[in-house]
């Protein structure tokens, strides 16, 4: 009961902070609008896309970045809410929920569930947005959508926690973008199929392969269309297991993060 | 009667020694200053007692119960104000209230009940529905000091937190404190600005990480003032 009063109450506040500050949410929209409108328009005639499942007929470069773009909200959100948590203005309230009674797990993973739940906000704004647009998805893709990204948000929070705790340079959010999310998107099948990536070199499609924001991606794309990509699927959540245990390892009263003079 | 009980307790970071074999016993009711110039080791011992680390060697007793067996329960029984601000700027004041409330098991009715008692205390129950940034310092502390009581903790501890405040608002909140250390509850004060404590006050010195003085201001004070026995102990010059 006490766990889940601290639950609440941990997920009451997220969304009160998100519904105050109105400014970061339209922010963090723009971001993959300017891809969708700007980067896939231009893009477009560069780019011909042939039938790979899950689609079932040609689509136009929009289509296919979609669901890369959903990955890219839950990427920045992930790395900026667990790094906020550690080096900004957060530190104060960070020291509060770790002092609360409950086990650490529980307080790291409220926190967790909590980003991305905003993020699954943030995907929904953006699909809604890309929907006016024209690029549509199945009604059941919606619902199977919601699954995918919790799974992925969850994923890529635990990896911005784990960088948290036990990566002492990365101090700053730009460092971050250069190391992490960069690499990360872009060694991904966000902005191209990995066929694609294949033909111009086959070891980067490996390594893209490896990387499990690939498989996030992946998951997101075939449930979008109302599919289960249990593949996908199955290496996320291997990496959210993986994260979530170097975090709390991290987090480890004796040893990790906070285990040096600020 | 116990209130706060550490012992022999040292930590490092790496190769260097933060704190070595520190050891001083609260009993309950007690003020207690831990007066320390910057980088003595208060803030590590502030992080030892609040679970955020643990140390390898020496043991932490809160109201009776060990902190590194059961942290949680020990946790339960303290009260932490950080030197950090902790407030939600951009939430009410209730709703602060309501979240730590929540993060300590109370909620609904009892909740609500707190919050107002901890409201009607501050003198701020006409503002309970007001942003936190529109609160001065003195009443941000202020309010921090009311949440960190609202589980009724048997054991308060505080870290420098007067920095930053003017003043009036310094006297009126180490005057408050005061007054809960008589009502019966255990306060630790961190400090290194010694016109905070009185003459009856306990005052544990900490220098280099140890503890190289401990009794009360008047006994380790004599006729000086509490200022030249606090920098001629620790080598300081007048700051």
């Amino acid at each position: 009961m006490r766990w889940a009063i601290a639950l609440a109450a941990i997920l009451h506040r997220e969304a009160l902070r998100f519904v105050g500050q109105r400014g970061r949410f339209v922010a963090a929209l723009v971001r993959p609008l300017v891809w969708l409108f700007v980067f896939a328009a231009g893009f477009r005639a560069a780019l011909g896309l042939s039938i790979t499942p899950p689609y079932q007929t040609y689509i136009t470069y929009e289509v296919y970045i979609v669901p890369g773009l959903c990955g890219m909200i839950l990427l920045f959100n992930g790395m900026q809410s667990s790094l906020s948590l550690v080096y900004d203005r957060e530190m104060g309230s960070m020291r509060l929920l770790l002092t609360a009674p409950l086990p650490r797990w529980w307080l790291l993973f409220s926190k967790l569930l909590a980003g991305t739940l905003v993020s699954i906000l943030q995907c929904a704004a953006f699909l809604a947005i890309a929907a006016l647009w024209g690029i549509r998805a199945p009604m059941l893709g919606y619902v199977m959508v919601i699954p995918a990204l919790l799974l992925s948000g969850m994923m890529l929070g635990a990896l911005g926690l784990m960088l948290s705790s036990v990566i002492k340079q990365l101090e700053n959010f730009a460092g971050v973008m250069n190391f992490v999310i960069f690499p990360m998107f872009f060694l991904s099948s966000a902005l191209y199929p990995l066929w694609k990536m294949a033909e111009a070199s086959p070891r980067l499609r490996d390594l893209c392969m490896l990387n499990p924001f690939t498989h996030a991606v992946e998951l997101i794309r075939f449930a979008l269309y109302g599919q289960v990509n249990g593949m996908a699927a199955l290496w996320v959540t291997l990496a959210l297991g993986l994260f979530s245990v170097a975090a709390l390892w991290g987090y480890d009263p004796a040893r990790g993060v906070q285990n040096r003079k600020a | 009667m116990t209130g706060l009980i550490v012992s022999h307790l040292s930590y490092a970071y790496g190769a260097k020694q933060a704190l070595r074999d520190v050891s001083f016993d609260l009993p309950k009711g007690r003020f207690c200053a831990l007066l320390g110039p910057n980088g003595a080791g208060k803030s590590t011992l502030f992080n030892l007692l609040t679970g955020l680390f643990t140390a390898p060697r020496g043991d932490i007793t809160v109201a009776g119960i060990n902190l590194g067996r059961q942290p949680r329960a020990a946790l339960a029984r303290m009260g932490v104000v950080f030197q950090q601000p902790t407030l939600d700027l951009d939430l009410s004041v209730r709703r602060n209230l309501l979240y730590f409330a929540a993060l300590h098991g109370i909620a609904g009715q009892e909740a609500a009940v707190r919050a107002d008692a901890a409201l009607a205390q501050l003198g701020m129950a006409e503002r309970a529905g007001e942003k936190v940034r529109g609160l001065n310092g003195g009443h941000r502390r202020r309010m921090e000091i009311a949440r960190a009581l609202m589980h009724r903790p048997e054991v308060l501890l505080l870290d420098e937190p007067t920095v930053g405040l003017d003043a009036a608002s310094r006297a009126a909140i180490t005057a408050h404190v005061h007054e809960l250390a008589d009502a019966g509850l255990t306060v630790l004060w961190a400090t290194h600005l010694t016109d905070e404590v009185q003459d009856s006050d306990r005052v544990i010195l900490l220098h280099k990480g140890a503890v190289i003085a401990d009794d009360t201001a008047a006994a380790l004070r004599g006729a000086e003032a509490l200022r030249d026995t606090f920098l001629r102990l620790t080598g300081g010059t007048a700051a």
